[in-house]
């Protein structure tokens, strides 16, 4: 293969090179980080996924170095590629943060916000989203609009009312099955993911459709409600399997295998085998060996430190990481400013005092005359 | 009485036959075309007249024609958007109506332009009368040597296929429309690429508008530069302009582009003033989907200018005090119509047309109407109008297609213009529902600082 023309692009002031073709958003995951937009509908491993969400908007202030003239609009930065030279503002950028916020906030809208109650709840692209980016309070007053829950197949469940219409699910049995049974019916906030006739997904890897979803729309039906993921631990594992790749995470608690999904990356997609390619697994994988007796574990999963399931979790560096900067160097050598230092003032820290001989506990007096000495 | 180009032989009895069409002229600017004309002299042409599309964005034709890839042995298609669902605007109905062998022309004129082989007229599902007469002028055109293989011998083959849509407003949108005569779900697609490099299945296509492509006709026969000379500035030629609303005469109108608002109006050759002689409140003059402006900056401009039926003026003031031509459906209110009903109506109308692909548009459209209708229904807080502007300010810009800045752009033209209105239905919720806020002093000139 000939060399590859490199564009160069600046995301919030840092620069990278990367080949002609490459995404905004693929080039800002390359940094990492802040600087990555969040995607809600896009997905690298499935074709013309993308575009839709309108969480990935980024801003672009110079269009390349041909062309600076920015871009008038905001645009969608996973289905925009870059030009050499071009400058993008993510997080740097007002009109973004503001447009992201609208955007969460319409996502949200009609969105029954069950976490309590949804299994997705801890590995929720939604949630992440509205942490990151969201407010904390809504506006919308009037009734959500409301689905009846329905089955698709007979393992994966249907839990529309918490759908965003990402279309992922659409572009995965199209791209990985040979006939394609679900879709979307209807327009506009009464859109819907629906099959025409009930419970007629059953080919081999539709299964998948349930990692790929963002939220908890679509869920595996043989574990619903058995366990919230942060209780199970996450075990890389594989078995030797004849339709798919068979590298798969198994979801434990003690030596019961809970769940089985397929291995994401930290943006949330799946894993690639070693071979490269994507590692779809099979309904068999996912839904019928349940056995810790079935897979070869290789170990536990790292989770990003961030998500609510590496709490009390062993894996990698997840937890057991010692800081390496104390308060005291960060700060400048000063010790953390305490609100009122109870340890130091009250007489009953100090073991060589009988008790006894404490006229009484310290009062803001105390305090008061030490801040007015000080 | 004005220049007319497109409708001067609607009212010939019997025009919608190929015979009489013929009789007066028809189909001379197909002959001047396909035998005397280069496909690059043609494109030419256009440029020249300077014709700019009439579906409402206003971009110049020719300067669209000329995008057009041109790999080699892929063929290239022309559509022609007839999915005229902008509620107000009707003038296409009526071309294709009464004169469907104009449009024919123009279509056979621009496939030879462009290279288009197969052409497609996508057309609304609702005109479920339309497609008949147009396939019988179809058919007319191929029996007497205009359409099908071999086109007066000059080796030029051309089809025109008519496409039923399924009554959906945003198959008007470009790529959308595409993705539909495909036979898929009408989303729109996300641009780039553009269809003038990847349109129908995937070749180069153009996609224009029923006025435009009937405009090239006049534009072949008296030249573009004499087409150029009609009109004003940018705005060349001539425009049909589909009135309604509350006036004495609603039709569609044929206008140069040089008369003023007023006259378009008042005068009785054209609206001929407003129904029951009462005073003019407001108007949306191109379509709904561009701000309504309220009578003292319709008929002047903010700097106390006259402002004229063109592109240029009605967009005088940009979107402060100004409004567009749009696809020219000029809906006058007078001073009995309320606002806010009025703009629920309209938000009412995108929530049901949003295809539901983008979220600021699908949660958006059905959120605004939700507050329009609390407020219309004397329910509504103050600060539900300043979440309405921020509602649509989020909207704006931020989808895949122009469908939501179509929604949001007659909500903040309301806000903007009529909040006062807006704020008295707010504050007298059971007065609100039985009376009119009326004119208040939206009909008075507006100061001009000297």
């Amino acid at each position: 293969m000939s060399e590859q023309t490199l564009f160069k692009v600046t995301v919030d002031g840092i620069t990278i090179e990367v080949p002609a073709g490459t995404t905004i958003l693929q080039a800002a995951r390359q940094i990492g980080g802040q600087v990555a937009p969040p995607a809600m509908c896009y997905y690298s491993k499935l074709k013309g996924s993308g575009g839709k969400c309108r969480t990935c908007l980024v801003e672009v202030s110079k269009g390349s170095e041909k062309d600076p003239r920015p871009m008038p609009k905001l645009v969608a930065s996973c289905r925009t590629t870059v030009m050499d030279g071009m400058e993008v503002k993510n997080i740097t950028s007002d009109k973004v943060v503001d447009a992201r916020a609208g955007v969460v906030e319409f996502l949200l809208l009609n969105h029954p916000l069950d976490c309590p109650i949804c299994d997705q709840a801890g590995e929720c692209h939604l949630q992440d989203l509205s942490f990151d980016h969201g407010k904390s309070k809504t506006r919308f007053e009037f009734q959500k609009r409301t689905f009846k829950k329905h089955d698709l197949g007979e393992n994966i469940q249907l839990h529309m009312t918490r759908c965003i219409l990402c279309y992922r699910c659409v572009f995965t049995a199209d791209q990985l099955t040979n006939k394609r049974v679900h879709g979307i019916l209807d327009r506009g906030d009464h859109a819907e993911i629906a099959t025409h006739i009930e419970k007629s997904l059953d080919n081999e890897f539709i299964g998948n459709v349930i990692d790929v979803c963002p939220v908890g729309a679509l869920t595996d039906k043989t574990f619903r409600f058995k366990n919230r993921v942060w209780f199970l631990k996450p075990m890389d594992a594989h078995r030797d399997c004849p339709t798919c790749s068979g590298r798969v995470t198994l979801w434990n608690r003690g030596d019961e295998v809970y769940r089985v999904t397929a291995r994401k990356d930290e943006w949330g997609e799946i894993e690639d085998t070693p071979e490269g390619k994507p590692g779809w697994i099979c309904n068999t994988c996912r839904f019928d060996k349940k056995e810790a007796s079935d897979w070869v574990i290789e170990g536990p999963r790292e989770i990003s430190r961030a998500s609510v399931i590496s709490q009390g979790h062993y894996a990698g560096n997840v937890g057991t990481t010692k800081p390496t900067e104390t308060f005291k160097a960060v700060n400048g050598g000063r010790a953390p400013h305490l609100l009122m230092d109870i340890h130091d003032e009250s007489e009953v820290n100090q073991p060589n005092v009988h008790l006894g001989q404490i006229h009484g506990p310290s009062h803001g007096d105390t305090f008061n005359n030490k801040n007015q000495n000080a | 009485m004005g220049v007319k180009l497109l409708l001067d032989k609607a009212n010939v009895p019997g025009i919608r036959t190929y015979d009489v069409y013929r009789r007066e002229g028809g189909y001379r600017a197909v002959e001047k075309a396909l035998k005397e004309m280069s496909t690059e002299a043609i494109v030419e042409e256009v440029k020249k007249s300077g014709l700019r599309g009439r579906g409402g964005a206003g971009f110049p034709t020719g300067m669209k024609w000329s995008f057009i890839a041109k790999p080699e042995g892929v063929p290239r298609h022309l559509v022609c958007n007839a999915d005229e669902s902008e509620p107000g605007t009707f003038k296409d109905r009526y071309l294709m109506e009464f004169l469907p062998h104009l449009l024919i022309e123009g279509l056979i004129i621009s496939s030879y332009a462009l290279g288009s082989n197969d052409t497609y007229i996508y057309i609304r599902g609702e005109y479920a009368w339309i497609p008949d007469i147009l396939e019988e002028a179809i058919n007319e055109a191929k029996a007497n040597g205009f359409l099908g293989k071999n086109i007066l011998g000059t080796g030029f083959d051309c089809n025109i296929n008519v496409q039923r849509g399924g009554g959906a407003y945003i198959c008007g949108e470009e790529t959308a429309l595409i993705e539909s005569l495909e036979g898929k779900r009408g989303n729109p697609r996300i641009k780039p690429p553009f269809p003038a490099i990847q349109g129908l299945w995937m070749r180069p296509t153009v996609v224009n508008n029923v006025e435009t492509l009937a405009a090239i006709v006049p534009i072949i026969n008296i030249g573009g530069d004499e087409y150029a000379k009609i009109g004003v500035g940018k705005s060349t030629g001539t425009k049909l302009i589909s009135a309604c609303g509350n006036i004495n005469k609603p039709g569609v109108y044929e206008i140069d582009m040089t008369i003023s608002v007023e006259e378009f109006i008042y005068s009785d050759e054209y609206c001929g003033g407003i129904k029951g002689g009462k005073r003019l409140k407001a108007c949306i003059p191109g379509g709904s989907s561009v701000p309504i402006l309220p009578a003292n900056l319709l008929l002047k401009t903010a700097k106390g200018e006259t402002r004229y039926m063109n592109y240029e003026s009605l967009s005088d003031g940009g979107f402060a005090t100004g409004s567009m031509l749009g696809s020219g459906g000029f809906i006058v209110l007078d001073e009995d119509q309320c606002i806010v009903k009025n703009t629920l109506t309209l938000a009412r109308f995108y929530r049901h047309e949003s295809c539901g692909q983008c979220s600021p548009c699908r949660e958006g459209t059905g959120w605004m109407e939700k507050i329009l209708q609390k407020i219309e229904s004397g329910k509504g807080e103050i600060s539900d109008i300043d979440l309405l502007w921020d509602i649509q300010r989020k909207i704006e810009g931020n989808t895949i297609c122009p469908l939501g800045d179509a929604a949001s752009w007659p909500v903040a033209a309301a806000i903007r213009h009529f909040r006062d209105e807006f704020e008295w239905h707010v504050n007298n919720p059971e007065l609100s529902q039985t009376s009119n806020f009326g004119l208040q002093h939206y009909a008075d000139p507006i100061h001009v600082p000297a």
